[in-house]
C-alpha cells in the first residue's frame, strides 16, 4: 500500500512539472441535492491509474490495483470508520491464547464462477501466495503464521510448500496457528492479501490476474489495458456491504488534472485525489460535492541513526528540532490546508489513537526548542539536511520546514533532493541518507501497532533509519504478548507516550483526502485508507 | 538505387546496436532497482525479491543481460516482460503504438497541409501584409510553450464554447484527438511554414520560373509543379525527422490530454526503471527515425531528377 501512494505522488509530480499556469475554467454551479431518484442499476466511473501488477490479491501493493481487488474480493473481516472489526465472510474468529485462531465461515458464500467459498479456498490461497516462487509482492504478510520460514526460508531451499500453522477442520472451519501470540492478528486479516481464491485460479494464475474471479461485491467484466476496468454488481453477494449501484468503471487517467477537468465536464464521476493546482478552486467549483476529510496516514521526518551526526545524540536535540517546526502555519499556507498538524506518531482513525500523544513536542515553541537543543549538546555540525524525492511534490514543504527550523533555532537546514522515489528509496536502503529523511506511512490495518511496531521496532521492515532502543523493543514485546486486544491497545498507547523520550522520528502532519464527485452520484464516502467506498455510491436517474 | 538502399539498410545495424546498448547502460546506471521499487517504503520479503530478480535476469552482469535481451528480440521478436505487471512488452507496445500513430499522423497531416499552404501563400507575397501575418503566427506558435497552448485551447474550445471534449477518453475517436493533434503540430507547423516561405520566395526569382512564365504556362502549373517541387526539398528533410519527434516527444501533450501513448509509457518506464520496456520502445522509435530518413533521401531523387543514387 505504501509504495502505493507513491504512485499517486509520482502522478502529482508530473502534474506539478507540467503545469506552470493555473486556470480555473468551468462553471461553479453549487449542486442542489434535492432527493433525486436513485437508479439501483446505474453504473458510475472512478479515476484510477493503470494497476502496476496483475490483479492477484496478494500481489497488489499499490493503490491503483488494490482498489480494484478490494471490489472483487472480500476477506474474512473488515473495519468500520472507527477502526473496529466487522465480520465479513467469517462468522467468527476466536482464540483463547491469541496464538491459535479458529475461523468459522458464513454459509452460502460463492465465488463469481459459482463454486462455494470453503476453508480450503483460504488455506490454499495463503499457502500459494507464501511460496516465493509464486512471486507475490505481499507474501511477507504471512510471516506471522507458523511454518512460514519453512516455506520461504531466508537462505537455502524451502522445506515445505504449505505452512504448518494452517489447518482445515471442515468445509467451513479452519485454524491459524501463529509463531507467537498476537492479540491484534484479526486486524491483519482485513488486508486484501488474506483473500480466498477459487480453484480455477491455480490452473493459470497469470490469466487469473488478468481476469480475476473473486467473491466480492463486484464481478469482473473486462480490463482494457490503460483505458478502463469494468466490474458489475454481484447479485449473489452475501456480505453486509452489497453494492448500491449497478457497477463501476475504473477509468484510467495519467494525471489528476485531466481527471478533474473530466469531472467538471461529466466524463468521470468520482475522484480519489486532486492535483495541487485545483486545490484552491475545487471547493467553489464543486460546492458540497467537494470532499475534505482526514485519513489514516502520517508524514514525518525520520532520523538516520546510523550516521555519525545522530549516532549518540541526546533525544532532547531532536525534540528541540521538532518544536522548531511551525506545523500550523505550514499546513495552512504551503500545503493549502491539505494536511493537519500531527500531535503524535499514530494517525487518526486507528484503534488506539490518542489525541496529543506527543505532549508539547509537536507544538511550535522557539524558546523552548533553543533551550532543549542547548541542553542536549547542540546539533553536531549545527547543520542538517532533509532527504526527499523531487517527484513527489515535497520540495515546497521541505523548504518551509527548513526555514522554520533555521529561523527558530539557528540550525542551518537544506533539502537533499533525490531525482525520484526510486533514487530516494535506494539511498535509504543503502544507508546513505546524510542526516534526516522524509518518510510517509499509510495504514495497512487500523490498529496502533501498525504505526509503532512496524516502524520503530529494531528489526521492523519499515524501520529504515536504524533506530534501535532496547526499552522500546521490550515495551513492544510486552504489548504483543498482552492477553487481549484491549490490553494490547493500552500497552501500545503507553509505548507511544514514551516515544518523546526517544524521538525515533519527528511527526509532521496527517494526510487528508481532497477529492470530489459529480452530480450524477451521491453517498460517496471515503474509507480510512483514503479510497472511496465503492459499494455505498448511489447513482441518480 | 537498389545498392544505395541496401547500403543504407546495412548502416542501420551499427546504429541500432549502439543506441540500444547506450539506453540499456543508461537505465542500468540510474540509481534504483525495478524490483525493489515494487515494494515502496516497506522492505518486502527478500525471498520474493530474489525470485523476481532471478526471473528477469537482473542478477546477471549487465552485458549478459544485454546479450540475452538482444538475442530474444532479434531471434524471437520477444521484447521481454514488464516487471511490475508481468505482461509481455510487445503487448504494452501494442497498446501504446496505435494510439501514438493515430495522434502523430493527425498532427503530421495538419502540419503538412496547413504549414505548406501558409508557407506558399506567405512566400508568394513576400514582404507584404499576408507574409507578415504568417510570420507573426509562426512566431507565436514557436514561442508559446506547448502546455500553455494546450490550456488555452482547452479553456476556449472545451470549457467556454463546448465544441470539443477537453480530454481523450477514447483514442479511436478523431474528434477527441483533434485538439491534442493541433497542439502537437503547432511548433512543427510554424517551422514548416517558415521553411516553405523562404524556399518559395527564393525560387520565385529563379531562372526556370521566369522561363516557365515566359513560356506562357498557367500560373497554377508554374506554382504547383515547377515552384513547389523545387521548394519542398528542405521542408521534406525537416518533416522526415519530425515524424520521430512527433511520436516519441509527445510526453507533454499526451499528459495534458490524458492520452496513453508512447510518450507517457516512456516516462513511466523511466520512473520505474523498467529497462526492458524502455529499450523496446526506443528501439522501435529508432527504427522509425532511420526509415523516415531513408525515405526522405529517396524522395529527394523524386523531387529533383538531378539527384542520383548509385
Amino acid at each position: 500500500m505504501r509504495g502505493a501512494k507513491s504512485a499517486k505522488w509520482v502522478a502529482i509530480a508530473a502534474v506539478v512539472a507540467l503545469s506552470a499556469t493555473a486556470c480555473g475554467g468551468g462553471s461553479s454551479d453549487s449542486g442542489n441535492d434535492s432527493k433525486a431518484a436513485i437508479d439501483p442499476n446505474g453504473k458510475f466511473s472512478i479515476e484510477v491509474g493503470e494497476p502496476q501488477n496483475p490483479l492477484q490479491p496478494a500481489n497488489t501493493m499499490e493503490s491503483n490495483g488494490s482498489i480494484v481487488t478490494k471490489a472483487l474480493f472480500t476477506g474474512l473481516v473488515d473495519y468500520d470508520a472507527s477502526g473496529k472489526i466487522v465480520m465479513m465472510n467469517a462468522q467468527s474468529v476466536d482464540s483463547k491464547d491469541n496464538k491459535t485462531f479458529t475461523v468459522k465461515l458464513k454459509p452460502g458464500w460463492k465465488f463469481h464462477d459459482g463454486t462455494p467459498v470453503t476453508a480450503e479456498s483460504y488455506v490454499k490461497a495463503w499457502n500459494w501466495a507464501a511460496v516465493p516462487a509464486n512471486k507475490q509482492t505481499n507474501s511477507f504478510w504471512f510471516s506471522d503464521i507458523k511454518g512460514y520460514s519453512d516455506v520461504a526460508p531466508e537462505k537455502g531451499k524451502a522445506k515445505a510448500t504449505e505452512m504448518s500453522g494452517l489447518k482445515v477442520v471442515d468445509d467451513s472451519t479452519f485454524t491459524i496457528t501463529l509463531n507467537n501470540p498476537l492479540p491484534y492478528f484479526v486486524y491483519k486479516l482485513g488486508y486484501e492479501v488474506f483473500s480466498p481464491l477459487p480453484e480455477s485460479f491455480y490452473k493459470d494464475p497469470k490469466a487469473a490476474g488478468e481476469k480475476p474471479v473473486g467473491n466480492g461485491p463486484y464481478k469482473f467484466v473486462s480490463w482494457n489495458h490503460k483505458k478502463s476496468i469494468e466490474v458489475v454488481r454481484n447479485d449473489d453477494y452475501q456480505g453486509p456491504n452489497k453494492a448500491k449501484n449497478g457497477g463501476v468503471v475504473f477509468k484510467n487517467y495519467t494525471n489528476l488534472e485531466t481527471a478533474y477537468e473530466d469531472l467538471k465536464s461529466g466524463n468521470v464521476d468520482v475522484l480519489r485525489q486532486l492535483a495541487p493546482k485545483d486545490l484552491p478552486v475545487y471547493k467553489t467549483d464543486l460546492g458540497d460535492r467537494a470532499v475534505d476529510q482526514s485519513y489514516s496516514a502520517i508524514q514525518s521526518i525520520a532520523v538516520a541513526y546510523y550516521t555519525k551526526q545522530w549516532k549518540d545524540i541526546d533525544p532532547k536535540v531532536i525534540q528541540g528540532l521538532s518544536m522548531a517546526i511551525d506545523r500550523n502555519t505550514i499546513t495552512k499556507t504551503v500545503l493549502q490546508g491539505t494536511r493537519e498538524p500531527a500531535t503524535g506518531w499514530v494517525a487518526k482513525g486507528v484503534l488506539g489513537y490518542q489525541p496529543n500523544a506527543a505532549g508539547d513536542v509537536t507544538t511550535y515553541n522557539p524558546t523552548k526548542a533553543k533551550a532543549l537543543i542547548k541542553e542536549g549538546g547542540g546539533v553536531p555540525g549545527n547543520k542538517i539536511s532533509i532527504q526527499f524525492n523531487a517527484d513527489g511534490g515535497h520540495k515546497e514543504w521541505v523548504e518551509a520546514v527548513c526555514n522554520s527550523i533555521t529561523k527558530a533555532v539557528g540550525v542551518a537546514c537544506t533539502g537533499d533532493s533525490k531525482a525520484d522515489f526510486q533514487a530516494d528509496l535506494n539511498a535509504r536502503d543503502a544507508h546513505e541518507v546524510k542526516s534526516l529523511y522524509r518518510s510517509g506511512w499509510v495504514l495497512d490495518y487500523p490498529f496502533i501497532a501498525n504505526f509503532i511496531r512496524d516502524l520503530f521496532g529494531t528489526h521492523s521492515d519499515g524501520n529504515q533509519g536504524g533506530f534501535s532502543s532496547k526499552e522500546i523493543d521490550t515495551l513492544i514485546a510486552q504489548a504483543d504478548a498482552a492477553p487481549s486486544l484491549e490490553a494490547s491497545e493500552k500497552l501500545y498507547q503507553q509505548v507511544e507516550k514514551a516515544l518523546p523520550n526517544y524521538m525515533p522520528s519527528i511527526p509532521l502532519w496527517y494526510y487528508k483526502v481532497n477529492a470530489g464527485y459529480s452530480e450524477k452520484v451521491s453517498g460517496v464516502k471515503y474509507a480510512q485508507d483514503g479510497d472511496p467506498i465503492l459499494t455505498g455510491v448511489q447513482v441518480k436517474k | 538505387m537498389g545498392r544505395y538502399v541496401a547500403r543504407r539498410l546495412l548502416q542501420m545495424i551499427p546504429v541500432f546496436i549502439g543506441t540500444t546498448l547506450l539506453i540499456f547502460l543508461m537505465v542500468y546506471a540510474l540509481p534504483g532497482d525495478p524490483v525493489r521499487g515494487l515494494f515502496g517504503d516497506k522492505g518486502g520479503s527478500p525471498q520474493v525479491i530474489a525470485a523476481l530478480r532471478h526471473e528477469y535476469g537482473l542478477d546477471q552482469p549487465i552485458l549478459v543481460q544485454y546479450w540475452n535481451y538482444m538475442k530474444d528480440m532479434i531471434l524471437h521478436a520477444d521484447f521481454g516482460t514488464q516487471i511490475a505487471s508481468g505482461r509481455p512488452v510487445t503487448d504494452v507496445l501494442g497498446d501504446a503504438f496505435p494510439v501514438t500513430i493515430r495522434l502523430a499522423s493527425l498532427a503530421f497531416l495538419i502540419e503538412l497541409v496547413v504549414g505548406i499552404a501558409l508557407g506558399v501563400v506567405a512566400g508568394m507575397r513576400a514582404g507584404r501584409l499576408t507574409d507578415n501575418v504568417a510570420l507573426l503566427i509562426s512566431l507565436l506558435l514557436i514561442s508559446v510553450p506547448v502546455f500553455v497552448l494546450g490550456f488555452i485551447l482547452k479553456v476556449v474550445f472545451a470549457f467556454e464554447l463546448n465544441w470539443l471534449p477537453p480530454n481523450v477518453n477514447d483514442s479511436t475517436n478523431y474528434k477527441e484527438l483533434l485538439m491534442p493533434a493541433v497542439v502537437l503540430a503547432s511548433a512543427s507547423l510554424a517551422y514548416v511554414t517558415r521553411l516553405t516561405r523562404t524556399s518559395v520566395a527564393e525560387n520565385l526569382r529563379a531562372d526556370y520560373i521566369r522561363t516557365a512564365i515566359a513560356k506562357g504556362l498557367p500560373k497554377r502549373r508554374v506554382v504547383g509543379v515547377h515552384l513547389m517541387r523545387n521548394s519542398l526539398i528542405p521542408v521534406i528533410t525537416y518533416l522526415g525527422t519530425d515524424i520521430g519527434a512527433l511520436m516519441g516527444g509527445a510526453v507533454v501533450t499526451e499528459g495534458l490530454f490524458n492520452i496513453q501513448g508512447i510518450g507517457g509509457t516512456i516516462y513511466q518506464s523511466i520512473t520505474r526503471r523498467e529497462g526492458t520496456t524502455l529499450v523496446g520502445l526506443v528501439t522501435i522509435l529508432v527504427l522509425v527515425y532511420l526509415l523516415a530518413n531513408l525515405l526522405v533521401d529517396l524522395l529527394y531523387a523524386v523531387l529533383d531528377p538531378r539527384i542520383r543514387y548509385a
